[in-house]
């Protein structure tokens, strides 16, 4: 089983860890440790003391909240989108490129879809305007909720690991 | 007297026991069920009793299987095999069950096979017969193959008179004859103008093709001399890796080899489990993907009206891996299969799934169909990835299957994530074309057809920790190469004028997507020559990750009538090198005014003439992008302008930094300007965004007047068709009345295909093979 330093999960998560480690990290088998450290290195990050449960993008995490125990979904820059088995985006900010013009904001003529058949879906936070999703659908797709994790189950069989309080 | 003798005929006895491949069959299918273990190998009793021995065994036949695949490709003179890889050995055990694979498009891991079950069930072997040194042919996509240009020989093994297994080879042909040349056409709309199709023919006997077989087949494609070679590439693969077998038999005995035969399969099945559990977080994944079919076009030349219309594929993905580490592949909601040549079989769907996931869920070198037994699908019948109709046409289903897939991909990209294996994560993939194809006589005088392999290089998706690849892979094949422009050139009346990475076709991100390449291609000492485009235009395939962008869409540019004979004798100036901004129209300065230019985004096109010095851009695309891309730091997008992996200007705009060029043409990124630039970044998006729930009034009433175009809302049709699930949960996230219909009949488009179908299993004396919940 390979073992790592929480120094080396640090590197990985800011994208500067060697590439001799990376590729030992890719051709081995997984270890075990990793999600621990892996939240360590998170919660180190952040500027709130809620503690993270699980990451779910970039700067998104399923959070406990300190006080009332909620687990919630928690932008880094300490938004909080709500209940954590909710879809976060609908209670997002969203802009939605449906025009020539938009899509040509980002990429060259030609080089964008056309938004007769496909538009973007820009999803940012309230209060930071960082931009956690972009989704790319027909129109009238339904915001798709991407994932519901077992969280439980994740903690008491998979990674055996206490399972933070939750109020209901 | 003038009838066989029924020993003549073969009655066969094949494993020795008195019961036909089929019983057999359907009591390893019975023990599986039954007892949750393939074949009920609870226990792993030789694995476990001697190891060695039984590791041994692996490594010996793993590396004959890689061995037979590199020895055989150098007898192909195709390019697409020789050069690119795509070719791939199997080993199954009596059943039909993958044992082993070799390396290349391992895909065929479950089409070989399910052309074999589809012998065991139709009871080959009581005709035309199954004996030692027979050699069958299959392409048929109706019964497993992906495309009918996938040509695969399988050969039966015996020992000590007892059919004891299968080899399988199959190589990527260049032309098989399809109503246009290349081996992934276009204009067709069924599969009567697919090409060459054969069903599981016996085409050999005692070890040598038979003369009908060699007579007929190469009649029936365009480019003969690849063809035989091709072939001659998979004979003699499948008895190098026979030979191999029966040493490995005298060497170990039969007994210890069935038994391997099995366990390392039942070893496959447990092995995916145990890395779901080691590398996933349990849940459910939700994810979709979509394809243009642009056919409403005046460059699509179709022979049939009702397949002349604009359409969507739609590949919704949910994916659900429950506590006990097992999983659902579900992709209910899917569209309908169409009058195009995307469609793809159910195991063509399920089996390719592998090639992906070997890259990163299970890379091992003991996939088999262990993997396959672990894993529970659901497509529906009806579906384009699981056509009711024997008509379908599938020359390019991977058009459809590497999009359909990529929710996979960003479902595990997503887990990996969650889980910290960040050295895992991966946005996705790029759209693997443009596929440039076509034919006519070439430079030598001869009938020619070329199917370009370039896209086996395009952009790779960006991972959480760095860039994706530039111009370097494909997910169908991940020991593919773009290969040698001389290659190319000796291949194809076709000079290069330009070879460069595409410019800005890399998805935005934290991390970049890698970007794809363009060649320039001038049409030289062809005859009758005529080539079209095949890839994606109006739509994206795969999404970018966690807030990057999906990459760059695809483009097409040809030009005919060109002066460039006369330009190259004056010594003008001459379309060389990349078309870097298609906006900046760069390659007409250098031709005359007069040339008749083709700019677009229609990127799938039928034949069309091309003469000498016409120009064809063969344009790969570029991987999508991971995370926020203003949080891409300075020195990246640095190295990105100068490297000419991005336009300045999109810089500015998506990547919020703040540039200049010095004395050298040097970009350089200030540093403190970029960071206040990117604050007001962040306030400009608060400021033009609404929230979502508001955003959603306007789309629903957008829905209830039925406001979107005709593609879109036939895809929306057959999928509401197909699924009334998929029906209900749309109708109720918007919130829709109950009597919110959307008929394909009001769509003012053609429905061939709607209502009525003709599934294969109505064919006389035919036993489908089902692989997967319908």
């Amino acid at each position: 089983m390979s073992v790592y330093t929480q120094e080396q999960v640090n590197y990985l998560v800011e994208g500067k860890l060697d590439w001799e480690t990376t590729m030992r990290m890719l051709s081995m088998p997984k270890d075990d440790d990793r999600f621990r450290m892996y939240l360590n290195t998170l919660q180190s990050k952040v500027p709130w003391d809620d503690k993270i449960i699980l990451p779910i993008s970039l700067h998104l995490y399923i959070a406990q909240n300190k006080a009332s125990k909620e687990w919630v979904t928690k932008c880094s820059c300490g938004h909080e989108f709500g209940d954590y088995r909710k879809n976060w985006k609908l209670e997002a900010l969203v802009y939605v490129r449906d025009t020539p013009e938009a899509m040509h904001e980002v990429y060259p003529k030609l080089m964008a879809p056309d938004t007769n058949w496909q538009v973007y879906r820009e999803y940012y936070c309230p209060e930071c305007g960082t931009m956690h999703d972009v989704e790319a659908p027909t129109p009238w797709y339904p915001v798709i909720h991407e994932f519901e994790p077992d969280i439980e189950a994740f903690y008491t069989d998979w990674v055996h690991l206490p399972l933070p309080e939750k109020a209901c | 007297m003038n009838m066989m003798s029924r020993k003549e005929f073969g009655l066969p006895d094949l494993l020795g026991n008195g019961k036909t491949l089929k019983e057999h069959r359907d009591e390893v299918l019975e023990r599986t069920k039954s007892t949750g273990f393939y074949n009920g190998l609870e226990k792993l009793e030789f694995k476990e009793s001697d190891p060695i021995t039984y590791e041994k065994l692996f490594s010996r036949i793993r590396g004959g299987l890689v061995h037979a695949r590199e020895t055989a490709k150098k007898i192909a003179a195709s390019p697409i095999v020789e050069q690119e890889g795509e070719l791939c050995f199997t080993l199954y055990n009596a059943a039909g069950d993958c044992i082993l694979t070799s390396t290349g498009i391992i895909i065929h891991v479950g089409t070989m096979g399910a052309a074999i079950k589809y012998m065991i069930e139709n009871a080959w072997e009581m005709n035309p017969g199954i004996n030692p040194g027979d050699m069958f042919t299959n392409n048929d996509c109706s019964i497993g193959n992906v495309h009918p240009c996938d040509i695969a020989t399988i050969v039966p093994i015996f020992w000590d008179g007892k059919l004891i297994g299968w080899v399988g080879g199959v190589t990527h042909v260049i032309d098989l004859g399809a109503m246009t040349p290349g081996s992934m056409s276009t204009g067709q709309v069924s599969r009567f103008g697919d090409g060459l199709q054969v069903t599981c023919r016996k085409t050999g006997i005692n070890d040598t093709p038979l003369r009908d077989w060699l007579h007929e087949s190469q009649r029936n494609v365009r480019t003969t001399k690849y063809w035989i070679l091709d072939e001659r590439t998979r004979i003699a693969g499948c008895h190098m890796i026979r030979k191999l077998v029966e040493e490995v038999l005298e060497a170990e005995g039969i007994e210890n080899y069935t038994k391997f035969a099995h366990e390392i399969i039942e070893e496959g099945r447990r092995g995916l489990q145990a890395r779901l559990k080691a590398m996933t977080v349990p849940g459910v994944y939700r994810r979709v993907a979509f394809v243009d079919i642009p056919y409403d076009h005046p460059d699509m030349s179709l022979a049939s009206e009702f397949g002349k219309m604009n359409s969507i594929m739609h590949a919704p993905c949910e994916m659900t891996i429950r506590p006990d580490a097992t999983w659902k592949l579900n992709f209910e909601g899917a569209s309908r299969w169409g009058w195009h040549s995307f469609n793809a079989n159910q195991v063509a769907f399920t089996s390719g799934i592998w090639v992906m996931l070997t890259q990163t869920l299970v890379p091992t070198a003991r996939i088999n169909d262990g993997a396959y037994y672990a894993t529970e699908f659901k497509l529906p019948k009806g579906t384009w990835m699981n056509p009711d109709d024997r008509r379908t046409a599938h020359a390019y289903a991977w058009h459809f299957l590497v999009s359909g897939w990529s929710g996979i991909w960003r479902g595990m990209s997503q887990s990996y994530f969650a889980r910290g294996y960040l050295e895992e994560v991966n946005a996705g993939n790029a759209n693997t074309s443009n596929w440039l194809q076509g034919g006519g006589i070439n430079q030598d005088g001869e009938a020619h057809a070329v199917n370009s392999f370039e896209p086996a290089a395009c952009g790779t998706g960006a991972c959480a920790i760095k860039d994706g690849l530039n111009h370097a892979a494909a997910v169908w094949n991940p020991e593919g190469d773009m290969g040698d422009i001389e290659i190319w050139e000796m291949a194809e009346p076709l000079l290069y004028m330009g070879r460069n990475v595409k410019t800005n076709s890399g998805g935005y991100g934290k991390f970049r997507g890698g970007c794809g390449f363009e060649t320039l291609r001038m049409v030289w000492k062809a005859q009758d020559w005529s080539m079209y485009f095949m890839g994606n235009g109006y739509m994206n395939s795969d999404w970018g990750l966690m807030g990057g962008y999906p990459s760059a869409t695809g483009y097409r540019f040809e030009a005919h009538k060109t002066d460039l004979e006369a330009r190259i004798k004056k010594g003008l100036s001459l379309p060389l090198g990349a078309d870097r901004n298609p906006e900046a129209t760069e390659y007409e300065r250098h031709i005359s005014a007069t040339s008749k230019v083709k700019r677009d985004q229609q990127c799938t096109t039928t034949e069309a003439i091309f003469e000498n010095h016409d120009l064809y851009l063969n344009y790969m695309r570029g991987g999508p992008g991971f995370g926020d891309p203003l949080d891409r730091d300075c020195a990246s997008v640095e190295n990105d302008l100068n490297s000419r992996f991005v336009l300045p200007e999109y810089a500015e705009k998506v990547y919020g930094v703040v540039v200049s060029q010095d004395k050298d043409e040097v970009w350089k990124v200030n540093v403190a300007k970029t960071a206040a630039r990117r604050k007001a970044v962040r306030k400009e998006r608060i400021a033009r965004a609404v929230p979502t729930r508001e955003w959603m009034k306007e789309e629903r009433a957008r829905i209830l007047t039925k406001h979107a175009s005709v593609q879109v809302r036939h895809m929306f049709a057959t999928s509401f068709d197909l699924s009334a699930k998929f029906k209900d949960e749309f109708k109720t996230f918007w919130e829709l009345p109950a009597d919110w219909e959307l008929p394909e009949s009001e769509l003012g488009v053609p429905s061939f295909g709607a209502k009525y179908r003709m599934d294969l299993s109505k064919l006389p004396d035919v036993r489908t093979v089902t692989l997967v919940e319908e």
